[in-house]
């Protein structure tokens, strides 16, 4: 116990003085949580408040999870910061509930093109087709299967055309190409479903829970996307853990060159990962705009940076990493309005968390290249 | 014979380059003006757009070149620093008790005042920045600085420092909303030189060809600055950094210290970029200092080569007047040759017919302009990652090494800051 103790002061005082910027960040954050236990102790602040703040955290935190798990593959076994990540979310959001508002829409008088299109030029309302998880069960599932799919094809797609002829170049160039396709497909996006953000779900039934001093709101959409995205999540883990390919990930992350003399197919790895990636990719784009009920051209693009911070966090190229990065970071950007003076300062809140952790501790919190 | 090799044949001059293919445009301009029917005020205004785009994408892109071109520091915060500049500006210069109910009061300094302080500020910025992240890898650096230009655009889009009072000093960023900047770069510059009337063109347009001449001479003085920092020994040491970090700090160069600076430079430019571009239309608002800025920067550098700061200003004419511009133009020009007034509702409705769609795609030309953009970067990367004159490699000394080399390089240092001939005979064997 005491030597404990010892060792825990000894680390203190050695963080003091040797980095004295992070120490001072350890101590903001401790007082921040003894701020909060106080507060909630003495009813200052709202037991369901946080409740509240915690669960949007969540579901925030599983789509940048899921969404993170193929940027930091692709960012650890290609070595670049894919900024065209955030508009596969949106690409993949599109086509999802384009297949969503079609199947909904058969049987009504709406026109088959303005389902296609997601109701673009206000045609047709979500509302009027009665798009909810409780009532059209089957056209959400396939929609989210086709959003996965054609994440799959789109990047699969711009690897072949974009990235694979600069395989060998550096990540920096990587990076500009992908902020080539980035602008390509947000604008295609608009030039076909066009720039309005539109709803995509009517209103929505879900469970009240009391909590000590109020109510937690739990919609069955949130719910969706919790269970959806835990599934997934395990679902990759266990195939990398019951298949070479997460060893060959690993090797490929570490030293790509010596993957290859070892005998590693490196491109069949590459092309698994834009796989797995990708699915993961457009799954989260339509969890998303199913949870929040609207989708717009800028979907992914505003959570892009957020996924950044995420991947980040938990160490890039560690899928694990990835999901634990995006739930804290999902988490803070909610919770911390708890302090913050207005919700606007929420995603700057978590651009800051991102910036310091690149700065203090660039290798993650849950630090190391470990793939699967 | 490459691209660049067949333009240097046409132009025997980096100046010359840049004139000739500024009047290339004014020249195609004036026409698609005269095809269009326009009345002399109206191409004289078209003009006067195409003067003031290909101006402000120079200045910022010489500015992305201190960084990127010279020191290797991968920047895409620059929409970031020049917010900073310009709301720094406006606040200085604002009204301390505003007539116009509504407006955010300010501090009332004279705009040079005003101007100088938004470059510090910006500065300062960059200071902050620059100081932790100049550690980091290239693509970390990226993340940062574009979490940085973001952070700086949330806050001053918030309600809380829309309007505030420190020290009984009440001021503000004027939150969404933004800031009316009636005392602006532009206005100077109109209050100086009055414009002359009995001219058939209106008093606005003649106005924005003054001040369109005026951020000319601005291009030609961050030209001449980056010149003399390129060639300086601060520069060649810049230089050595970017081709080799370990190196440079071997040879007793301290490269943190060097790379702060020119990162505190180049970010005070892009303040002045700011002030001279957003803050001169007479408002500021965040919305228009979106990552998307940034990037138009970007491909404009990296059009014209990173490296060479008369391909910064190539870049930027091209960017604005071709990539940019250029497609609203031959909107307009189709639309009056094939008479096309149609306003298809969406997609599918435009897929009825070749005319339906065509004046679909005519419609959404905002868009089309942003895939060719996006389609154009990626063709440069995969082909043409130097750029039309860039290129990475050139003599590092101020005297040339080899023999062989002695007369080109001494004939470039004049010609340019950065010797382009002697960079693509000799860089090899450097």
């Amino acid at each position: 116990m005491s030597q404990s103790s010892v060792s825990v002061f000894d680390r203190g005082t050695r963080l003091l003085r040797e980095q004295p910027g992070a120490a001072v960040l350890w101590l903001i954050a401790v007082w921040l949580l003894l701020d909060l236990v106080l507060g909630l102790a003495s009813g200052r602040i709202a037991v369901s408040r946080v409740a509240t703040y915690t669960w949007d955290g969540i579901t925030l935190g599983l789509v940048l999870g899921l969404a993170g798990v193929g940027l930091s593959m692709t960012y650890s076994i290609l070595n670049f910061a894919n900024f065209a990540h955030g508009d596969y979310i949106t690409a993949g959001a599109f086509s999802g509930w384009s297949t969503t508002y079609l199947l909904s829409g058969l049987g009504s008088n709406a026109s088959i093109g303005s389902l296609i299109l997601v109701g673009a030029g206000g045609t047709v309302f979500a509302g009027d087709l009665g798009i909810n998880v409780a009532a059209q069960p089957l056209a959400i599932i396939l929609g989210l299967v086709v959003a996965a799919v054609v994440t799959v094809l789109l990047s699969l797609g711009m690897d072949r055309v974009v990235f694979k002829p600069l395989r060998n170049e550096e990540g920096i160039t990587l990076l500009i190409a992908s902020i080539g396709i980035a602008l390509t497909v947000r604008y295609l996006i608009v030039f076909v479903f066009q720039q309005s953000t539109r709803g995509v779900t009517a209103n929505v039934p879900g469970w009240k829970v009391h909590i000590v001093d109020g109510v937690l709101n739990v919609s069955y959409h949130e719910a969706t996307l919790f269970i959806v995205s835990v599934a997934l999540m395990l679902g990759v883990h266990f195939v990398l853990q019951s298949t070479k390919l997460g060893k060959a990930m690993r090797a490929m992350a570490d030293n790509k060159d010596l993957a290859q003399v070892t005998g590693i197919p490196t491109e069949r790895v590459v092309r698994a990962t834009w796989i797995i990636g990708g699915a993961l990719t457009g799954a989260s784009g339509y969890l998303i705009a199913l949870e929040r009920g609207t989708l717009g051209y800028n979907l992914g693009w505003l959570l892009l940076l957020l996924i950044f911070a995420a991947v980040i966090l938990g160490g890039i190229g560690s899928i694990y990493g990835a999901i634990g990065g995006g739930l804290v970071i999902g988490l803070a950007s909610k919770v911390s309005l708890i302090w913050l003076p207005e919700a606007s300062f929420a995603r700057p809140a978590a651009f800051l968390i991102m910036i310091l952790i690149l700065i203090y501790k660039p290798s993650g919190l849950f630090s190391g290249r470990s793939t699967a | 014979m490459t691209a660049r090799e067949t333009l240097e044949g046409i132009f025997d001059n980096d100046l010359k380059l840049v004139v000739g293919f500024m009047a290339t445009l004014w020249v195609v301009y004036f026409v698609l003006g005269a095809v269009l029917g326009y009345d002399v005020n109206g191409i004289a205004n078209a003009l006067r757009g195409l003067t003031f785009w290909a101006a402000v994408y120079a200045l910022c892109v010489l500015a992305l070149n201190l960084h990127w071109g010279y020191a290797g520091l991968f920047n895409i915060g620059v929409a970031g620093f020049m917010a900073v500049g310009a709301y720094t500006m406006a606040i200085a210069v604002n009204p301390v008790n505003p007539t116009s109910s509504g407006a955010i009061p300010g501090f009332g300094l004279p705009l040079p005042v005003g101007i100088v302080i938004g470059m510090i500020a910006a500065a300062i910025v960059g200071l902050i920045a620059a100081l932790p992240a100049l550690r980091l890898r290239a693509d970390y650096l990226a993340i940062v600085t574009i979490g940085i230009s973001e952070i700086i655009r949330l806050s001053f889009k918030s309600v809380t420092l829309k309007e505030f009072t420190v020290l009984g000093k009440t001021f503000g960023t004027g939150g969404g909303s933004g800031l009316v900047i009636d005392n602006n770069p532009a206005s100077f510059i109109n209050d100086f030189l009055p414009a002359p009337s009995g001219l058939p063109v209106t008093q606005s347009v003649i106005e924005g060809w003054i001040y369109a001449i005026a951020l000319l001479g601005f291009v030609a003085l961050f030209y001449w600055t980056l010149a003399r920092v390129g060639n300086s020994p601060f520069g060649r040491v810049l230089r050595a950094i970017r081709e080799d970090e370990d190196a440079a700090s071997s040879l007793g160069k301290n490269t943190p210290r060097f790379k702060v600076k020119a990162f505190m430079l180049g970010c005070a430019l892009m303040g002045l970029a700011g002030m001279l571009w957003q803050a001169s239309q007479g408002f500021v608002n965040p919305g228009t200092f979106k990552p998307e800025l940034t990037f138009y920067i970007w491909i404009a550098l990296i059009i014209g080569g990173a490296g060479s700061n008369t391909g910064s200003v190539l870049g930027g004419l091209l960017f604005a007047g071709v990539l940019f511009q250029g497609p609203l133009y031959v909107k307009n020009v189709v639309e009056k040759a094939l008479n096309i007034s149609g306003n298809p509702e969406s997609l599918i409705a435009a897929l009825q017919g070749p005319i339906e769609f065509l004046a679909y795609t005519l419609n959404n030309m905002g868009a089309i302009r942003f895939i060719f953009t996006g389609v154009v970067l990626i063709w440069l990367m995969q082909n043409r990652p130097e750029g039309l004159l860039g290129h990475r490699k050139e003599p590092a000394a101020a005297i040339p090494i080899l023999g062989t080399q002695r007369e080109q390089g001494a004939d470039a240092v004049q010609a340019d800051s950065i010797p382009d001939d002697a960079g693509s005979s000799g860089g090899d064997e450097q």
